[in-house]
């Protein structure tokens, strides 16, 4: 668990590593990195897996204000330690109470999870858990 | 939280600090940065003796609500913290055309910095300030290109720290002990041998940019050696230019140069280690690095020039007046803009740089950058750079072409108001 919260939505699996900043919508999470092949795509609401995410650190203030703004994916499952989204929701957390599930997944986990459907996500300190139906 | 089998060992000031003993302010820092030390699988903290904060460009309330809460709940830097580039250049006015609610919210971010104790710098390139960091210590710094520049030219030692915890190193005087902190982690993994490229190439900041497009490209996030380079070419502004451009095209943090950076020095003959793999890189793969961070044409009509990304140095000023004494101005179509930091274009007016650059038709912009914020008029399509940062940025930013080129290169055009470029220089 990288940082504590539930969450609910339809899964989304990224394709490729996404910058927040430079690549989405500051206001609406809107996919716009022209280069990515999910452009045009909302997080807003999603259970978002990716491997990581790339680019600048501006990415976790980007992360932080779609959070305040309601606008942020409902969970994030990562495959790697991405210090920069986790940041971002840690901030949000300390400052609006808002609590944006991320959980580290191993490979075998990330395998395991549907490709689509509706997907809930808890995470605290007494343990984690990704399910559907 | 329970993210690693390694345990993470709090002395007891960090204790007393996350417990709120020092204050809530430092309590809510203290989380983020044991929160960052797990996830970095860090065994504990270290000091550190300075910070740089990149958390003062506006991107939207959150940033500002987070430093707000800080400085609410009382925290104040506890070492030596210098600021980044913000949103608003604060000595020149009306440069930055951002809207009246936006230029606000910039004011209240940079006034929230000011108010936790950092020093009003305003500078992505720290390191040309008095009292920067020496080789050795530990340092939090943000903003890629300072990181890489720390890192590398000044062997101190930092991580990569982003928005939010690099202002929460300032106030706990810790960080994480993991990624470049860690001396092990400083070794070249990968050698470019630059031993081909005539000393005649290497001869510009331009020509460094490009290298650095090459090394960003080449090795990603790992830590290279160059060699083959002669040392006298060295200095900080190609240092700059090398790390910036690095940083942009890849994740580098750390390079060395033998027998030209700190720690290269002092490994010697010991660096590269024995068996690291070896790339080659040749005046060919700095032509088609300029190539590539130039998606305008030779003969394209040119609306401006930007330099300073990094901010313009002392020595850099001193090279343009130089270049600008026989007094031909630029075009009046093509307006040619300086970013750098008031500290710089201080000592830039001190020694009448800045005059000549003026008087020639350059203006200057201080405590930002121009690709950052609206500062180009809207009607520019096309504009040239020395930088690889730059160049690399612009075109996605502002949606206009770009043409990267020397100092050289860039004067010439800008006076013809053409994009024009002199071969001899790059062969």
């Amino acid at each position: 668990m990288l940082c504590a919260g539930d969450g609910a939505g339809e899964i989304l699996w990224l394709d490729e590593p996404l910058s927040f900043w430079g690549g989405t919508n500051l206001h609406s999470a809107i996919i716009t990195d022209i280069h990515h092949p999910q452009h045009g795509i909302s997080l807003a609401g999603r259970v978002m897996v990716m491997d990581a995410s790339r680019g600048s650190s501006s990415s976790s203030s980007v992360l932080a204000e779609q959070i305040r703004a309601g606008v942020a994916p409902s969970a994030i499952l990562l495959a790697s330690r991405d210090a920069i989204v986790t940041l971002g929701a840690l901030a949000a957390a300390e400052v609006y109470g808002i609590r944006l599930p991320i959980l580290l997944l191993d490979a075998n986990a990330m395998a395991g999870l549907p490709r689509t459907g509706a997907v809930v996500v808890s995470s605290g300190p007494d343990g984690s858990s990704v399910s559907w139906s | 939280m329970n993210t690693s089998g390694i345990q993470l060992e709090l002395t007891a000031e960090d204790e007393a600090k996350l417990g709120g003993e020092h204050g809530p302010g430092v309590a809510m820092a203290m989380r983020l940065v044991v929160a960052l030390a797990r996830i970095s699988q860090a065994p504990r903290l270290i000091d550190i003796e300075s910070a740089h904060i990149d958390g003062c460009l506006y991107h939207g309330q959150a940033g500002l609500d987070f430093v707000e809460k800080l400085v609410g709940l009382g925290a104040r830097v506890a070492v030596p913290t210098t600021l980044n580039v913000a949103s608003l250049d604060l000595l020149h006015p009306g440069v930055v055309r951002l809207s009246p609610a936006e230029s606000r919210a910039a004011q209240r971010l940079m006034d929230a910095y000011v108010a936790i104790g950092a020093r009003a710098t305003w500078t992505c390139a720290p390191y040309q300030l008095a009292g920067r960091p020496t080789a050795g210590t530990d340092i939090a710094w943000a903003e890629s290109n300072a990181i890489v520049f720390a890192n590398s030219a000044l062997g101190a030692r930092t991580a990569r720290y982003g928005d939010f915890v690099d202002i929460c190193a300032a106030v706990t005087g810790r960080a994480p002990f993991a990624g470049l902190h860690v001396i092990e982690n400083r070794v070249p993994t990968i050698e470019l041998d630059c031993s081909s490229i005539p000393d005649r190439v290497l001869d510009s900041p331009a020509a460094w940019a490009a290298l650095g497009f090459a090394v960003g490209r080449r090795v990603g996030e790992e830590v290279a050696i160059l060699t083959g380079i002669t040392p006298s070419l060295v200095d900080e502004d190609r240092l700059k230019a090398l790390g910036a451009t690095a940083a942009s095209s890849g994740g580098v943090a750390l390079f060395h140069v033998a027998g030209a950076t700190p720690e290269a020095i002092i490994a010697a003959n010991s660096w590269p280690p024995p068996g690291t793999r070896c790339v080659e890189i040749t005046a060919e793969t700095l032509r088609a690095a300029r190539d590539e961070l130039s998606t305008a044409a030779v003969g394209d009509r040119l609306d401006a020039v930007s330099l300073g990304t990094p901010h313009f140095s002392l020595t850099e000023f001193a090279e343009l007046a130089a270049s600008l004494h026989d007094g031909e101005a630029f075009a009046p179509s093509c307006t040619v803009w300086i970013s750098t930091s008031r500290e710089m274009l201080g000592l830039a007016r001190d020694n009448g740089y800045a005059r000549t650059c003026e008087q020639a038709g350059a203006r200057l912009i201080v405590d930002t950058c121009t690709y950052l914020v609206p500062v180009l008029s809207d009607t520019v399509r096309t504009a040239m750079t020395t930088s690889g940062k730059w160049a690399w940025y612009a075109p996605a930013n502002m949606q206009i072409d770009v043409a990267f080129g020397t100092l050289a290169e860039c004067i010439t055009s800008a006076r013809s108001g053409r994009v024009t470029r002199d071969d001899s220089a790059w062969s």
